[in-house]
C-alpha cells in the first residue's frame, strides 16, 4: 500500500464511469414474487430458522403492511422518491442456486472471480491481508475469511444466518434491541425479510487483530438486498469493521433496506465505516439503487465509544442515519462524513447523538459536495435528555457546490433538555471556485485533475480517518467519481 | 524572435475596456519591469497571458515562443513554459502542496516528453528547491497556501516557479508584503534563475525591488496602455516625480 503514489491513483481515475456495472452470470434461487406471509416463511424456511425468529419476521411483516396502509412512508426526508410497488419485486435471491455455502470449494468459479474483479478475493492465500471478509451476494453469504483465525481469540465472525444457527442465544438477546422493527418502514420491512449481514461478537477484553468487513453485491435484476447487522462488543473490546457496496447497472431501480445494529458494552470501541458504492442509476438520472438504511449504535455502557465512517458516492437515494445512543456515563459518538452527489443522484444524510448519560460526548463532521443536477442534504439531531449531566457536542457540516444546478441543504435539530450542555454548531456552503481552478490550471494542472485535488483536500479529514486499508481506495473511489463533473 | 510578443492588445471585462492597445516584447535572457498606478490594467494583463477566461480580447495578438498563446487553454501555457505568479496566491484547504505540486510537475514533464519523476527523485527535486529559493521546508508540508502569511505566500510563488523551470516567469508584485530580508532572498533567487534562456515580466509599484534586480526595460502602464519604456533609470525618474507627468503626457487621468 505504500508504494501507491498519488500519480498512480491520478492514472487509476482516468478509467472513466462505473466499473462495478457487470452482472456475474450464474443461476439464482429466487423467492415467488412479491412480499406476503409466504415470502417470509420462505425465507425462514430457506434458512432453516428457528420458530421465534419466523414469529420475529412475521410481526415485522404485519407491522409493516399497517404503516403502509396508514400511508407512513417517511417524508420528511428532502427527497423525492418515485412510489415503490413492494409487489413487483423478489425478496430472496440465491446466487449459484444455493442457499448457503459451508466451504469456499463449494462457491460456484464465477462468483469467486467476479469478487476478485471487485478487488475482493476470497481464497485466504489470495485474500487482502490484515482483513477479514465476509461476502454477500444478493441474499446469501458466499464466503467469510479467517474466520477460524479470529476464533482463537474467541471473535466471532460470520454472516448473520450462520449466527443464527450456531449462536441463536447470541444473536436473540440483541437483535432487535436498538432498533425495533417498529422504528420505521424500512426498519419493519428489513425486520420481515432480511436475508444476509454479518455479525461480530467481540468477548470481555479482545482487541480484534484485523479489520473486519463485509462486502456486499446485488447482482439479481428486479431484487431487493436486505442486509442485517449486529456487532456486539463486550467490555473493553475493540473492533474495527469496515462495509463496501456495488451493484451492476440497471435500468430499473433496486431497493437496498439494511438495518445496522451495534451495542457497546462499558469501555468498548466500535469503529464502523462504510463505503458506500451502490449503482447511482444513469446520467440521466435511470435506475439506481434506493439506499433506505437504518443503522444505530447503543453505548450502553460506561465510557464505551461508536465511531460512524462513511463515504456515500453511489445509490440513486441515499435514506441513512448512522446515530448513537449515549446511554453509559462517559460514553462517545462520532460521525464522519463524506457525501458526494452528481447527476441526479438525491442523497439525505446525517445522524442523531441521543444523550442520555452524565458526560457524554458527541463529534459531527459532515462534508457534502454536489455536482450535476443533485441534490445533497444533511439532517441531524442533537438531543441532550434531563439527566445527561454536562454533555458535549461539537457538529460541523460543510457542502461545496460543483456548478449551479445542484442543491445543498442543511437541517440541523437540537433539542436541549438540561442546561449544563455545551452544543456548538457550525455551518458552510462554499463552491468549488475559479479562482481555485484557474489557480491550478496555472501550475499545468488539468481542470480534471484540479478538481479532484479540490475535493479530496476538501474531504481529507474525513477520508484519514478511513481505515488505513481503504482510505486509498476511497480517495481513488471519490475521483472517479468526479470524472466528467468538470464545468 | 522575441520570446514573448503582444501586439494591440485591447481586453475587456463586461464591456469596460482595460487593456486599450498593449503592446511589448521580451527576449529570451531579459528582464523587463512594468510598473504603472492601480488600476492601470498590471494585473489584468498577467491574467490575460496566463490564460484567465474572463476577460474578452477584442483585438490584438499575442505569441509566445512563436506560438499563437490565445488559442492555449491556461495549463497548457504553463506546459508550454509560461508562469504566472499571482498578486493574490490562492489558498486551497486541505490540498498537500506535496501532491499539489507533483500533479504539476509531472503534467508538466509528461507534455515536455520527459519521464515522470518517481516519489524520491520529486522529494529531492523539492528539497533542492526549497533550499534554492531559501523557502522553509515546513511550508512544504502543510496544505497550499493555507494560513500562510502575505510573505510566506509571496515566497512559495517563487518556490512554485523554481519548480515548474519556465522560460518565461510573470510576477505580479511579488515583493509587495515582503520584509526587507524576504526581498532580499526572493531577488537572490530571481537572479540566480536569471540566464540567457529565461525572461522575466516584475509588476512592481517599487523602485526598490529593481535594486535587487536589475531590468533591462522599464515600462510604464498607465489606463490600459504603455505610455513609456526606458533603461533602469525610468524607474528612477517615477520613484521621483511619481506618474502625474506621464499621465499629463499621454492625456489620461488616472
Ligand atoms: N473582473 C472585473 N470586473 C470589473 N472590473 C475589473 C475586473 N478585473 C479588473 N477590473 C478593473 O480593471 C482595472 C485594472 O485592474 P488591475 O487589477 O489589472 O489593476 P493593476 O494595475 O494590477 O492594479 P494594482 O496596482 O492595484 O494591482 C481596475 O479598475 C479594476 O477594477
Ligand atoms: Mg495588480
Amino acid at each position: 500500500m505504500s508504494t501507491y503514489t498519488e500519480h498512480d491513483f491520478f492514472e487509476d481515475v482516468v478509467e472513466q464511469g462505473y466499473k462495478y456495472g457487470f452482472v456475474t452470470d450464474t443461476p439464482s434461487a429466487k423467492a415467488p414474487k412479491g412480499l406476503s406471509e409466504d415470502t417470509v416463511r420462505y425465507i425462514s424456511a430457506q434458512k432453516e430458522e428457528p420458530g421465534w425468529l419466523l414469529e420475529y419476521r412475521l410481526k415485522a411483516l404485519a407491522h409493516f403492511f399497517k404503516l403502509l396502509d396508514e400511508g407512513k412512508e417517511p417524508s420528511w426526508a428532502h427527497l423525492n422518491v418515485p412510489a415503490i410497488d413492494y409487489q413487483d419485486a423478489y425478496y430472496f435471491a440465491a446466487p449459484g442456486d444455493r442457499v448457503k455455502y459451508d466451504s469456499i470449494d463449494d462457491v460456484p468459479q464465477e462468483i469467486l472471480d467476479d469478487f476478485e474483479k471487485l478487488g475482493i478475493p476470497l481464497r485466504e492465500q489470495a485474500a487482502l491481508a490484515g482483513v477479514a471478509v465476509d461476502a454477500v451476494m444478493d441474499s446469501v453469504s458466499v464466503a467469510t475469511t479467517f474466520k477460524e483465525e479470529l476464533a482463537k481469540d474467541g471473535i466471532i465472525f460470520c454472516s448473520f444466518s450462520e449466527a443464527v444457527q450456531n449462536h441463536p442465544e447470541l444473536v436473540r438477546a440483541n437483535m432487535g434491541k436498538v432498533v425495533p422493527y417498529t422504528d420505521n418502514l424500512y426498519a419493519a420491512l428489513n425486520a420481515a425479510v432480511f436475508s444476509d449481514g454479518s455479525f461480530c461478537y467481540i468477548p470481555k477484553g479482545v482487541r480484534c487483530p484485523m479489520e473486519l468487513s463485509t462486502y456486499f453485491r446485488i447482482n439479481e435484476a428486479n431484487t431487493g438486498q436486505f442486509e442485517r447487522t449486529l456487532i456486539v462488543c463486550e467490555e473493553g473490546g475493540y473492533v474495527s469493521y469496515m462495509e463496501g457496496c456495488t451493484a451492476p447497472m440497471r435500468e430499473e431501480y433496486q431497493l437496498h433496506a439494511a438495518t445496522v445494529e451495534i451495542i457497546a458494552h462499558d469501555d468498548a470501541e466500535v469503529k464502523y465505516s462504510t463505503v458506500q458504492n451502490w449503482y447511482p442509476g444513469s446520467a440521466e438520472g435511470k435506475g439506481g439503487v434506493y439506499n433506505f438504511v437504518t443503522k444505530r449504535a447503543l453505548c450502553s455502557g460506561r465510557n464505551s465509544k461508536v465511531t460512524w465512517t462513511q463515504l456515500e458516492t453511489g445509490s440513486a437515494i441515499t435514506w441513512k442515519y448512522p446515530s448513537c445512543i449515549l446511554k453509559g456515563d462517559g460514553s462517545v459518538g462520532e460521525f464522519y462524513s463524506v457525501a458526494f452527489t452528481k447527476d441526479y443522484q438525491q442523497a439525505d444524510t446525517g445522524t442523531k447523538m441521543i444523550h442520555l448519560g452524565k458526560n457524554t460526548r458527541s463529534t459531527i463532521i459532515s462534508k457534502g459536495i454536489s455536482a450535476g443536477h443533485s441534490n445533497n442534504s444533511y439532517r441531524g439531531l442533537v438531543k441532550v435528555n434531563p439527566k445527561a449531566e454536562n454533555a458535549r457536542n461539537f457538529s460541523q457540516c460543510d457542502s461545496l457546490l460543483i456548478g449551479d444546478q445542484c442543491g445543498a441543504h442543511t437541517f440541523p435539530y437540537i433539542e436541549i433538555l438540561n442546561h449544563t450542555a455545551q452544543v456548538e454548531h457550525e455551518a458552510t456552503t462554499s463552491k468549488v471556485g475559479e479562482d481555485q481552478m484557474f489557480y491550478c490550471q496555472a501550475r499545468g494542472i488539468s481542470e480534471q485533475d484540479a478538481l479532484n485535488l479540490i475535493v479530496n483536500g476538501y474531504a481529507k479529514e474525513i477520508l484519514a480517518k478511513l481505515p488505513m486499508e481503504f482510505a486509498v481506495e476511497a480517495q481513488k473511489l471519490l475521483s472517479v467519481q468526479l470524472e466528467g463533473s468538470v464545468g | 524572435m522575441s520570446l514573448l510578443s503582444i501586439q494591440n492588445l485591447h481586453a475587456s471585462v463586461e464591456d469596460h475596456e482595460i487593456l486599450k492597445g498593449l503592446s511589448l516584447d521580451v527576449n529570451a535572457g531579459e528582464v523587463h519591469a512594468i510598473m504603472g498606478p492601480n488600476g492601470s490594467g498590471k494585473s489584468t494583463l498577467a491574467s490575460v497571458l496566463a490564460g484567465r477566461d474572463d476577460y474578452d480580447i477584442s483585438q490584438g495578438s499575442v505569441t509566445f515562443q512563436g506560438e499563437d498563446l490565445l488559442e492555449m487553454d491556461p495549463e497548457e501555457r504553463t506546459r508550454e513554459g509560461l508562469f504566472l505568479a499571482f498578486q493574490y496566491p490562492v489558498e486551497l484547504p486541505g490540498v498537500s502542496t506535496h501532491q499539489f505540486l507533483r500533479t504539476a510537475v509531472n503534467s508538466v514533464r509528461e507534455h515536455r516528453q520527459l519521464d515522470e519523476l518517481s516519489v524520491s527523485d520529486f522529494l529531492k527535486l523539492m528539497k533542492e528547491k526549497a533550499e534554492f529559493v531559501n523557502l522553509d521546508p515546513k511550508l512544504t508540508q502543510r496544505s497550499v497556501n493555507e494560513g500562510f502569511s502575505g510573505g510566506e505566500k509571496k515566497r512559495a510563488e517563487i518556490f512554485q516557479m523554481a519548480m515548474l523551470d519556465p522560460q518565461l516567469a510573470i510576477l505580479d508584485e511579488t515583493d509587495s508584503g515582503l520584509d526587507i530580508d524576504a526581498l532580499r532572498v526572493v531577488s537572490e533567487g530571481i537572479n540566480k534563475l536569471r540566464n540567457e534562456d529565461r525572461a522575466f515580466v516584475l509588476i512592481t509599484h517599487y523602485q526598490r525591488l529593481l535594486n535587487f534586480i536589475v531590468p533591462d526595460r522599464v515600462h510604464v502602464l498607465v489606463g490600459g496602455r504603455i505610455v513609456r519604456s526606458g533603461g533602469p533609470e525610468l524607474a528612477e525618474e517615477l520613484e521621483a516625480k511619481g506618474y502625474d507627468w506621464l499621465l499629463d503626457e499621454a492625456g489620461v487621468s488616472a
